[in-house]
């Protein structure tokens, strides 16, 4: 079976996701068509089998959350936690997602297309996200691995309290959260955009990006710091 | 004249404030010399209203007792049963708390997972992931899901047998972990992704929901993770307790963990340890009224902790409505924490120059967060983690849990239940006002329960 479609106004979230889980990593259709999602949320959570996921159009909270090895593609727009916690493969939103996009994602590609809201990559270890659009404030908050492309613009506080989390805006940064500073880029940089651009099929120039990195200040105690973050 | 003869021997004044005692004085001079709060491990060191204050009122003539050594007083504790498929069935309604790998060392996870094995009971990870050797050692595990994530992945919460979402503890309610430097090891900082050596301080809300009905949706997911087969825990550090029960159950919660400020930690700021939270004495009557508010009572499990040592402290709780206990300071001392040596090949050697030099002495210790333990429990070291051996942990661990189970039988059986769950409100009195008004039971002697008065 190639193809299989779960009409949502029919068939219960839970019938999906026991499907994805327990027939489609052996002989079950390795393409899953879901229509009239209806904004539902926890849509294709949990997978871990190289199927790829289309849901027509719009996805409510937590789509393709900790996703493994599948592609899931929402063709419209994605509510909070959009691939929270991905572990690896594709989550594509092709319209814009809410709150906390690809929080804690350990790895994957997480693709928007369109704009995320606030806390985009979130605590972000490890996992990849690239944001055809703008991004919220407090984006990539404590975010310890993995890369962030934002093609857009960036609201206030980006990369509060950075690890070794990099960010990579190419609009303008509203402001910085605390340890975040703007660094050269350099040519590793310049081809990492240039590699995160050509997978989420984004046609930008890769040198005109600017790099966001942690300081490291608040890597460890410092009582001389006056609570100036 | 001789001047010897008139002189009044000299008058010494050591009149002690009372607000500023030489604690506070210590506190202030510390402040001084470092510009940095106190952190450090163990729980509330005040005096508090708890347990202690309570006494059962046993079997006699309006009661009939049972037979303390000859008739049957089950323990069995089945937690989870509102949604999840497979709820977790323990043998006694003692568990283990959540304390992290990271805080522990990998020796102690697994000793901890043997004794709870061997007794069934239930372990459970913390802030910083699951280890192997804790989820091979432990039949029956809970997987927390932290706001931090460290190490959080869904292989794992898949070979969880529950899950619980932490949303505060009971030492800092409103705060996230932390854990030093000296004690994120290579291993540690790999799983938790995190430079080795930094000062980690954990998040202290969740990242991708905010309020309880974004919960709602969260548990949901969890539930779909898992095909609805494993129990959800929503634990708590107590402080508006009553409604903070009410939130979880309505987030959909099959098990509510409440947390009192005397539940401990492994490294937090002092004000936090002893300023923040309620008593768990006051938490717990709170969570059971929030229960049986929306009549719930039975539907959505409660476990307590905070503070929770002995028998009489497990039997006290279960009176007072809660199904099972999670104990963590106690297990740790069970361990070896804070005695004067600990067991290599069978012998006893002593750990005092240990203590000394980190300016403790046993009995006094709750310098968890330096990762120098002298008994080898809450380290990282390698050579400090070889003084807890995993099978002589989990002997005394297993013992201490034994011990407890045998007082709370005992208990039960005097006070005719041929349950532990049977034992109830009505058979405890106060000693003080103070738990008699937390508590919602009368002062010994008394119909009196302060605070009643026109309910």
């Amino acid at each position: 079976m190639e193809n299989l479609t779960f009409d949502l106004a029919q068939t219960k979230v839970s019938a999906l996701n026991h499907y994805l889980h327990h027939d489609a990593p052996g002989k079950g259709a390795h393409k899953i068509t879901v229509i009239n999602p209806d904004g539902a949320h926890n849509i294709a959570v949990g997978l871990d089998a190289p199927v790829e996921v289309e849901v027509i159009v719009h996805a409510g909270y937590y789509a393709g959350g900790m996703n493994k090895r599948a592609r899931v593609v929402i063709k419209g727009s994605a509510g909070t936690g959009v691939g929270e916690n991905m572990m690896s493969g594709v989550v594509h939103v092709q319209g814009f997602a809410s709150n906390g996009a690809g929080a804690s994602a350990h790895g994957g590609l997480l693709i928007i297309d369109g704009d995320a809201g606030l806390r985009c990559g979130i605590s972000l270890k490890g996992g990849d996200i690239v944001v055809g659009g703008s991004v919220g404030s407090f984006s990539a908050f404590m975010a310890q691995a993995g890369r962030m492309v934002i093609c857009g613009d960036a609201g206030d506080a980006l990369g509060d309290s950075l690890y070794e989390a990099t960010l990579y805006v190419k609009g303008g940064i509203r402001s910085l959260g605390a340890d975040a500073r703007v660094e050269p880029m350099a040519e590793a940089d310049i081809a990492i955009v240039a590699d995160l651009l050509k997978q989420a099929g984004l046609e930008h120039d890769p040198g005109a990006f600017k790099k966001v990195a942690s300081k490291r200040e608040l890597y460890h105690w410092n009582a001389d710091a006056n609570q100036e973050y | 004249m001789d001047a010897k003869t008139t002189t009044q021997p000299r008058h010494l004044s050591l009149e002690e404030s009372y607000a500023y005692d030489r604690k506070t004085l210590d506190y202030i001079r510390k402040a001084a010399a470092h510009g940095l709060y106190e952190i450090r491990g163990m729980g509330a060191k005040r005096k508090l209203p708890n347990f202690d204050d309570l006494v059962f009122l046993g079997a006699s003539m309006s009661r009939y007792a049972l037979e303390g050594y000859r008739e049957k007083c089950a323990t069995k504790t089945v937690l989870g049963t509102r949604f999840a498929k497979k709820p977790v069935e323990l043998e006694i309604p003692i568990t283990i708390a959540g304390m992290s790998f990271g805080a522990l060392s990998a020796n102690v996870k697994e000793a901890l997972g043997r004794a709870a094995t061997e007794v069934g009971t239930s372990t459970t990870t913390g802030d910083g992931g699951m280890t192997s050797e804790e989820r091979q050692s432990s039949k029956t595990l809970v997987y927390q899901c932290l706001p931090s994530r460290y190490g959080f992945n869904p292989d794992d919460l898949r070979r969880a047998d529950a899950i619980e979402v932490v949303i505060g503890q009971g030492a800092k309610p409103g705060g996230g972990g932390m854990l030093l430097g000296q004690k994120v090891s290579a291993r540690v900082a790999g799983m938790r992704t995190l430079p080795a050596g930094v000062d980690q301080r954990s998040a202290c809300r969740h990242p991708d929901w905010t309020g309880p009905d974004d919960l709602a949706i969260k548990i949901q997911e969890l539930r779909e993770m898992t095909d609805w087969e494993k129990p959800i825990y929503v634990k708590v550090g107590a402080t508006r307790t009553f409604n903070d029960v009410k939130l979880a159950v309505h987030a959909g919660a099959d098990v509510v963990v409440v947390d009192g400020m005397q539940g401990g930690t492994a490294a937090t700021q002092t004000c936090f340890i002893e300023h923040i939270g309620i008593p768990t004495l006051a938490a717990l009557r709170q969570a059971v009224e929030a229960l049986e508010d929306l009549d719930m009572k039975g539907k959505v499990h409660l476990i307590i902790s905070g503070g929770v040592r002995s028998g009489p402290d497990v039997a006290k709780a279960l009176a007072m409505g809660a199904d099972a206990v999670a104990i963590g300071q106690g297990v740790m001392i069970a361990l070896g924490c804070n005695g004067d040596a600990y067991y290599q090949d069978g012998k006893r050697v002593s750990a005092l120059e240990d203590y000394a030099a980190l300016g403790a002495a046993p009995g006094y210790c709750h310098h968890c967060h330096t990762g120098q333990c002298p008994v080898g429990i809450t380290t990282q070291d390698e050579i400090l983690e070889q003084r807890l051996e995993p099978a002589v942990g989990a002997k005394h661990l297993k013992n201490y849990l034994k011990t407890l189970n045998m007082e709370l039988t005992t208990i039960a059986r005097a006070c005719g239940k041929q349950n532990v769950h049977h034992l109830e409100k009505e058979d405890l009195v106060a000693l003080t006002l103070e738990a008699a008004a937390m508590a919602n039971v009368p002062l010994a002697g008394t119909n009196w329960i302060p605070g009643s008065e026109g309910k």
